[in-house]
């Protein structure tokens, strides 16, 4: 029995990707059309939001954190840009106005990450807490700005974010990978980096070695704020249409899963943003096979709590190794 | 306390100096509101409000104690969900089947959670995150994706739409003494001091020989109850089990409980704080429904969502800075 759990959680260092090919496997085998270009492109432009924000989780998670804002913010960025490109500057200056409605919602949500890195990082208010705040706020602001209505809307160039193809793939899913790549460096090749990863890891001995810990912090809720921004944009130019109640909702949750499943440890220290990606794919591959195969969404939701359970007890092996 | 003569202020302030926000907060808002509207005072202002607020307090109650062992409870608001589903359906049968069903029901996920944190060693977050989405899961499939219509004829309805003694609503009176009861735990049981000591430094109480996993189940466990009772409040008192309901009540309830002083990271808390800072929270809604209906100014609810957070900045600043000074 001991040798078997041991054995498993060996596995479990893997389990992410054995995961995966066991899901594609079985959708390969099983669910119809799953070898179809089509198929891909549906998958990526869905998963695509998921990852961007699980990508600034993680980097939140790595410092020891939470981010339950992300949604929130995603609905506020999403809100702003229609605004923008809708108004009357926008529509007399098309391109400034794409411009503006492109950087502006970014600004935004990166205010909103350092709202929320400050009170975490100088009045000392736990995570959770401190983007609980915008949590509830947020979403209320991006209401107020629209007046709760939904928003449509006809921009072809604005639409791109969501509905390009590049190489025959989804525009943002290629955008997932370049910031995945760029954050791998930074995390891996920076001192922002390596001092991300000592916060988390130990956050006295970082303060004490006089690492900027203040800074780092509000630099990854900034940076996750920022991706969240940006997947609100995509969400919004997917649908055309920008609907403040709906737009990121639950996404927190999403993203932690994510992140989770993917490896980062919620005491911080590590920060797989490949792995993010990784848990974002399974994630969705999950809903993607059961839906395919015509089972109720809400036993997706059954499975993806038994996939995270899972997907954390193996891998706490791995944490019991480095410590 | 049960002798109330010896009950002194200075203690109580410089013993939980985190709760006096709370207290602050809500005397000035109930003065406020007397002073502004005329029915605020009102027999049927109070009754509904605590009526309406009386699940929101319950689950603050139940997360109070798990927050107390440092872990936390995010399945409160899909536990609620679910067992809402089961009293509604239980309902023929009437409340003193459907009740204990329910609550069974919650302790059940509890349970659940508790294994998984004490058992698998599972973070509290993630744990009770995937019960959160999987209670959610379930409670779509056991109602089908519908709202289930409670049975009228029995005496189901009474908890949630009656009052007793036709004064107080049914479901506050067991709410307090429900809460009567776990504040006499937490404060003089071995089980009670347990909880707080797990929270306060959990190694030091395992080397002390304290049953801290015992501790743990109890919180999770009740912290389930608390929920399922939260739901049959639901099913009673609106006439329908809400499997879609509850989004969004842990976080209600955490900042709830942290309003009311507790720390996030455990140990120190009081069941009494927690109640007032789930009362504050209400109070700041039924506030501005007053505001509203003078007719003066508008606020339309989305405002009320900026509001309440800016709310809750406020109370926690206000926090931060009496434990600084308490500190220095």
């Amino acid at each position: 029995m001991e040798y078997g759990i041991t054995s498993l959680r060996r596995l479990g260092k893997h389990g992410g990707l054995i995961a995966l090919a066991i899901l594609l496997l079985f959708n390969i085998l099983i669910t119809p059309n799953f070898l179809q270009l089509q198929t891909l492109s549906v998958n990526i432009s869905q998963v695509a939001t998921i990852a961007i924000v699980a990508m600034g989780m993680t980097l939140v998670i790595a410092t020891g954190g939470i981010d339950l804002s992300v949604g929130a913010v995603m609905a506020l960025s999403g809100a702003l840009a229609p605004l923008i490109f809708g108004s009357q500057f926008g529509t007399d200056y098309p391109t400034l106005g794409l411009m503006a409605a492109l950087c502006v919602p970014m600004i935004i949500a990166m205010l909103c990450g350092w709202f929320n890195g400050a009170i975490v990082a100088y009045i000392g208010v736990q995570p959770i807490i401190a983007t609980l705040i915008l949590f509830i706020s947020g979403r209320g602001i991006a209401q107020v700005l629209t007046n709760g209505n939904l928003q449509t809307f006809q921009n072809p160039a604005f639409s791109y974010l969501g509905t390009g193809k590049v190489l025959g793939l989804p525009f943002q899913g290629w955008l997932a990978l370049v910031i995945a790549i760029i954050l791998s460096l930074v995390i891996s090749r920076t001192t922002f980096g390596r001092y991300l990863l000592a916060v988390g890891g130990n956050e006295r001995a970082a303060s004490l070695s006089g690492g900027p810990v203040h800074k780092v912090k509000i630099g990854a809720y900034i940076v996750c704020s920022a991706l969240a921004g940006l997947a609100g944009l995509v969400v919004v130019a997917i649908n055309s249409a920008s609907d403040a109640a709906r737009n990121g909702e639950l996404m927190e949750l999403d993203a932690i899963a994510a992140a989770v499943v993917g490896g980062a440890l919620l005491q911080g220290g590590r920060a797989p943003i490949f792995g993010a990606i990784l848990g974002a794919v399974i994630i969705q591959l999950v809903k993607y096979t059961l839906l395919a195969n015509g089972i109720e969404d809400e036993y997706a939701l059954i499975a993806k709590a038994f996939i995270i359970l899972a997907a954390v007890y193996l891998q706490m092996g791995r944490r019991v190794k480095h410590a | 306390m049960l002798d109330a003569g010896s009950f002194d202020l200075r203690l109580y302030v410089s013993r939980n100096p985190q709760s006096i926000a709370v207290w602050v907060a809500m005397v000035a808002l109930v003065i406020f509101g007397l002073i502004r509207y005329d029915n605020f005072g009102g027999a049927y202002n109070i009754t509904s409000f605590l009526n309406y607020n009386a699940m929101f307090i319950i689950i603050s109650v139940g997360m109070c104690f798990v927050i107390l062992t440092g872990g936390i409870d995010l399945s409160v608001g899909s536990v609620a969900a679910f067992t809402s589903v089961i009293a509604a359906y239980l309902s023929p049968y009437g409340i003193e089947i459907a009740l204990p069903c329910a609550v069974v029901a919650g302790l059940a996920f509890g349970l659940f959670n508790a294994s998984c944190i004490v058992y698998l060693g599972i973070p509290p977050f993630i744990a009770t995150l995937a019960t959160m989405i999987g209670a959610k899961g379930g409670a779509l499939v056991i109602s089908g994706a519908q709202t289930v219509a409670v049975d009228w004829g029995s005496n189901f309805t009474k908890l949630g739409m009656e009052k007793a003694f036709s004064v107080f609503p049914w479901t506050i009176v067991v709410v307090a003494a429900v809460a009567f009861l776990l504040w006499l735990i937490l404060e003089k049981t071995t089980l009670g001091r347990t909880v707080l000591a797990v929270g306060g430094g959990e190694d030091a109480s395992v080397m002390m020989g304290l049953k801290v996993n015992r501790a743990k189940y109890f919180a999770y466990a009740l912290s389930g109850g608390c929920a399922g009772l939260a739901g049959v409040f639901l099913a009673s008192g609106f006439g329908a089990g809400q499997p879609l309901e509850g989004i969004g009540w842990e976080l209600s309830a955490i900042a709830a409980v942290v309003v009311g002083g507790t720390l996030l990271t455990g140990g120190m808390g009081s069941i009494p704080a927690t109640i007032a800072g789930a009362l504050l929270l209400g109070l700041v809604f039924n506030i501005l429904n007053f505001e509203n209906g003078k007719g003066v100014i508008s606020i339309s609810a989305y405002w009320q969502m900026v509001i309440r957070g800016a709310f809750l900045f406020a109370v926690i600043l206000f926090q931060a800075r009496v434990m600084k000074t308490k500190q220095q």
